[in-house]
């Protein structure tokens, strides 16, 4: 391990000063991920810079985590080690956009508000409508696998990546796939940094199919007395073949929660939303024969499942609720100083698996919230009021108590968002799955000497 | 071959169940590409641990092992290069699981990639990759090649319909990978072992998503005068935004082979066809429709028809999908190629590879996913002249280097193979190789399942070796 003072001379013979921060204790504590500092900052501003920093922690047996706008650091576990911070954000550029092939090549670092401004101005957008929107990177939204909430309509990030550039661990420059909207030419590599938490390389450019913007949008709400008949709802829209970008149902807490957010962020905002029911939110686009067609069909199909209320909404509230729901995973995290939040993915057919996961939570003594997001996705907040003793352990009873009930169901789940304490008693990735061994095998060809964020991904990796 | 091995063999499986005798084994030689290679033994298991099993006896024995489904590939990816076994998957060809409600199936291998449509069709689901080879190519074959197909489009291709697979090893193991439901935390294992054509391991059982069928579908035919004016329409349909379920050309000479031979109602006498089809909601469907027939119009299409009902819609499919048969009438072989480039870049595409055709004597037929700007350049030849095979091939070098150039790449779904394998450097460098080598090796590191495929045997990559090579080079047909 090299001396602070060392490793600021080597770091700044490579890059330059105005690169490096190493003594500067307010902005390194920006840079912490899950409480542990790193010893310095890197500011390259291209990947072969990226890559000559790789090189020099390589060789000094330093660990290397990749940041962003540094809005999501706390997904994952603790990182065992972590020397130093390669801000990616030097790396901005749009390297290459073929509007008329709705392809795009873009750095790392670029901001994803920055880019859709562009991709804009060609009537064309990315599907990543994801949480801390007007911050997050490109790279960074991509190495979190947060969810976007067009994903419904659109698929995962994997669906529209078509290619990447990246600094292995062994600090050399590589890339995958391509430029075109279909190719199998060598193996899909980039489709491994999808949500791999700057495990496996450092990622410095990333390729997309574009999309074109809709013409229109709509959205719809729908509240029921229970579960049952939200549920009723939810299937007999799936049967029905409608297309919809979203569709999001709220438990009575999660309703309250989204009416304390709109009214302050929104105080305009008349929505009236009722915290005694169960809420179907579904968002829609397409034509202007299409959109009001999928309202009808909604209007009809919540009628039929007896709903409490049914309401087109007007084009401002459909806004707000779009925005609230790509949000929800930043308000939930931080909707008291004490919120485990829950990924689970359970068999979409399966209400008696998500009715007994409810009931659970119901019988803990936490306040809980919960947010059934399209394909089978569900979003489970508890939330301790006070970040005490007793909190935490409850908070760790609850999540054992979830990761087993998730795989009794065939299903998985995974903390997003927990209290730093907490992971010091709970795998936020839950027990190691039955692949385990075989994703120690990719981390170990991408990053044979483990300086990529070491222990920060799921079984350790 | 040891004559203990095939002993073993035919004690674990059953002799109806290994072949081993010449006459059997040349059936075994050749795929649907221009390559040949023999194996010295074909075997059929009927369970994973069959697979298993004869995994550990070909390493116990240290011969090379590959995998294939109905022989259908178009890159030599299922032909045993450097001998050894060929363990064909067509005995695994049961569907174990039809999960309507989550919209999910799970397959064996050598189920045949339509017959997961017609187990779930009832429902109103379907398996939306569609070969053209679909009536024959197995579901283990489309994933190893993460195969493609007409309707792709919209749709996405194997690797976006795939959830879980069961893997055999190459020392044996069994493992899964991924969900059944997907999500599953983790790196995207599925996303890496689907198109890695039988080189990081076997795929023995394939959980697959199924597709709700859309409420509406309008398939047109728009027929041009010039290819250029057919091209452009593709790239300009693109470029609006529009994306049709399926967006396939066909070129003239092309078409009057077909016509020969499926009678479906192209014209003979135009100098290309836009095979167009959009689905989904009506009011979608409709509106798409006359935005496809207005850019074909602008772009001087002589005649845009609308197949009035499914029987006419099915005569222009079959058409479209036999297409490669109708050209073997024309020729003793032909080289497909399937090259991928930017829809801008279409025309000037098109307009080279006619060229480039010219230049060595042949003429070349284009039959293709236009929407993807996935080209099927058609080389035809006569194998026994030997020359005309090197040219054949040169020509085709050349249009695949063509689409390099264009920002493109070497293939969009017929997989790299042993057929282009040796041109991986035009797109990719060392380190590209080194890492994609670690990744091989993690998984397969004496390159004892599938060699000599995919890699360059000759840039460094000696690892990826061929053992031996026990039988004649690929021009001697």
């Amino acid at each position: 391990m090299t001396t602070t003072a060392n490793l600021a001379s080597r770091l700044e013979g490579l890059l330059g000063a105005h690169r490096v921060v190493v003594a500067a204790e307010s902005e390194l504590l920006d840079y912490a991920v899950d409480g542990i500092v790193p010893a310095a900052i890197v500011r390259p501003n291209s990947a072969a810079e990226a890559a000559e920093v790789v090189r020099f922690a390589l060789a000094e047996k330093l660990a290397v985590i990749p940041t962003g706008s540094r809005s999501k650091l706390g997904l994952g576990m603790p990182s065992a080690r972590y020397d130093i911070s390669l801000d990616m954000t030097g790396l901005h550029e749009i390297a290459h956009y073929d509007a008329g092939d709705l392809t795009l090549s873009v750095d790392a670092g670029m901001p994803l508000r920055q880019l859709a401004t562009v991709l804009t101005e060609k009537g064309q957008f990315l599907p990543l409508s994801v949480p801390c929107y007007e911050t997050t990177t490109v790279g960074g939204t991509l190495a979190s696998g947060i969810d976007s909430i067009l994903r419904n309509q659109y698929g995962t990030t994997r669906d529209f990546l078509i290619g990447a550039e990246f600094v292995d661990g062994k600090g050399a420059l590589c890339k995958s796939g391509g430029r075109v909207v279909k190719n199998v030419t060598g193996y899909d590599l980039h489709k491994l940094l999808v949500g791999s938490l700057g495990t496996l390389a450092i990622i410095t450019r990333l390729n997309f199919r574009t999309f074109t913007l809709p013409h229109a949008y709509g959205g719809h709400l729908a509240s029921f007395s229970g579960l049952d008949g939200a549920s009723a709802y939810r299937i007999a829209i799936e049967h029905s073949g409608l297309p919809l970008a979203n569709l999001e149902t709220l438990s009575p807490v999660m309703l309250a929660l989204v009416a304390r957010v709109l009214s302050k962020i929104h105080p305009e905002n008349a929505l009236p939303l009722n915290p005694a029911n169960w809420c179907v939110y579904a968002s829609y686009e397409g034509n202007e024969a299409v959109v009001p067609r999928i309202a009808r069909d909604l209007q009809k199909l919540s009628s039929d499942a007896t709903a409490v209320s049914s309401e087109i909404l007007d084009p401002d509230s459909d806004a707000h609720l779009r925005g609230l729901f790509r949000e929800a995973f930043d308000w939930l995290r931080w909707a008291s100083p004490a919120v485990a939040l829950f990924r689970i993915v359970l068999p979409q057919s399966k209400a008696s698996d998500l009715a007994n996961l409810l009931r659970f939570a119901n019988e803990s003594s936490l306040r809980n919230a919960t947010l059934l997001r399209a394909t089978g996705v569900t979003y489970l907040a508890f939330i301790g009021e006070i970040d005490d003793e007793s909190t935490l352990r409850s908070l760790e009873s609850v999540s054992r108590r979830i990761f087993s009930l998730a795989a009794a169901s065939r299903g998985h789940a995974t903390l997003l968002h927990a209290p730093l304490k907490l992971k010091s008693s709970v795998n936020v990735w839950g027990p190691k799955p039955a692949d385990f061994a075989m994703m120690q095998r990719v981390k170990d060809s991408f990053d044979p000497q483990h300086i990529f964020a070491p222990g920060r991904f799921v079984g350790g990796i | 071959m040891t004559a203990s091995l095939l002993r073993e063999l035919n004690s674990l499986l059953g002799p109806s169940n290994v072949l081993h005798k010449i006459e059997d084994l040349v059936l075994y030689e050749y795929d649907g590409s221009v390559e040949k290679a023999r194996p010295d033994i074909v075997v059929f298991p009927h369970t994973t641990e069959d697979v298993s099993r004869v995994v550990k006896l070909a390493v116990k024995y240290n011969v090379p092992i590959v995998g294939r489904g109905s022989g259908t590939g178009l890159s030599g990816g299922a032909l045993a290069r450097g001998g050894g076994i060929i363990l064909v998957f067509a005995r695994m060809n049961r569907i174990l699981e039809l999960d309507l409600e989550n919209a999910r199936a799970v397959v064996q291998p050598g189920v045949v990639n339509l017959d997961i449509t017609r187990a779930v069709e009832h429902a109103g689901l379907y398996f939306a990759p569609d070969p053209s080879s679909q009536k024959s190519c197995t579901i283990g074959g489309n994933v190893a090649e993460n195969a493609g197909g007409p309707h792709t489009l919209a749709n996405g291709v194997t690797v976006n319909h795939v959830t879980a697979l069961e893997l055999v090893l190459p020392d044996g193991e069994i493992v899964r990978v991924g969900s059944k439901h997907g999500d599953a935390p983790g790196y995207d294992l599925c996303g890496l072992f689907v198109g890695s054509e039988g080189t990081l391991a076997l795929v023995t059982e394939i959980t697959v998503r199924l597709t709700r069928k859309a409420e509406s579908v309008k398939t047109l035919l728009a027929i041009f005068d010039a290819v250029d004016d057919a091209s452009t329409t593709v790239s300009e349909i693109t470029a609006r935004g529009i994306t049709p379920a399926a967006c396939e050309m066909v070129d003239g000479w092309t078409l009057c082979a077909i016509e020969d031979y499926i009678h479906a109602g192209f014209p003979r006498d135009s100098a290309a066809i836009l095979l167009i089809e959009v689905e989904g909601l009506r009011e979608a469907v409709t509106a798409q429709a006359e935005a496809v027939e207005d850019v074909c119009r602008v772009h001087h299409a002589r005649e845009v028809r609308i197949a009035k009902d499914d029987r006419e819609r099915d005569l222009l499919w079959k058409g479209r999908k036999n297409a490669f048969g109708a050209l073997g009438r024309l020729a003793p072989s032909n080289y497909v190629l399937d090259g991928v480039i930017p829809r801008s870049k279409l025309p000037q595409a098109l307009r080279q590879i006619l060229l480039i055709g010219k230049k060595y004597g042949f003429s070349v037929g284009n039959i293709f996913h236009a929407g993807d700007g996935n080209l099927h350049p058609i080389v035809l030849y006569d194998p026994r002249d030997a020359m005309q095979f090197e040219n054949a091939i040169a020509a085709s070098h050349e249009i695949i280097k063509y689409c390099v150039e264009l920002g493109g790449a070497l293939t969009g779904e017929h997989g790299v193979g042993m057929e282009k394998n040796e041109l991986m450097s035009l797109l990719f460098s060392d380190a590209d190789f080194d890492l994609m080598r670690r990744v091989h090796d993690a998984f397969n590191p004496d390159s004892s399942l599938n060699p000599g495929k995919v890699f360059p045997l000759s840039k460094g990559c000696g690892e990826i070796r061929v053992r031996k090579q026990t039988t004649t080079p690929p021009a001697q047909v």
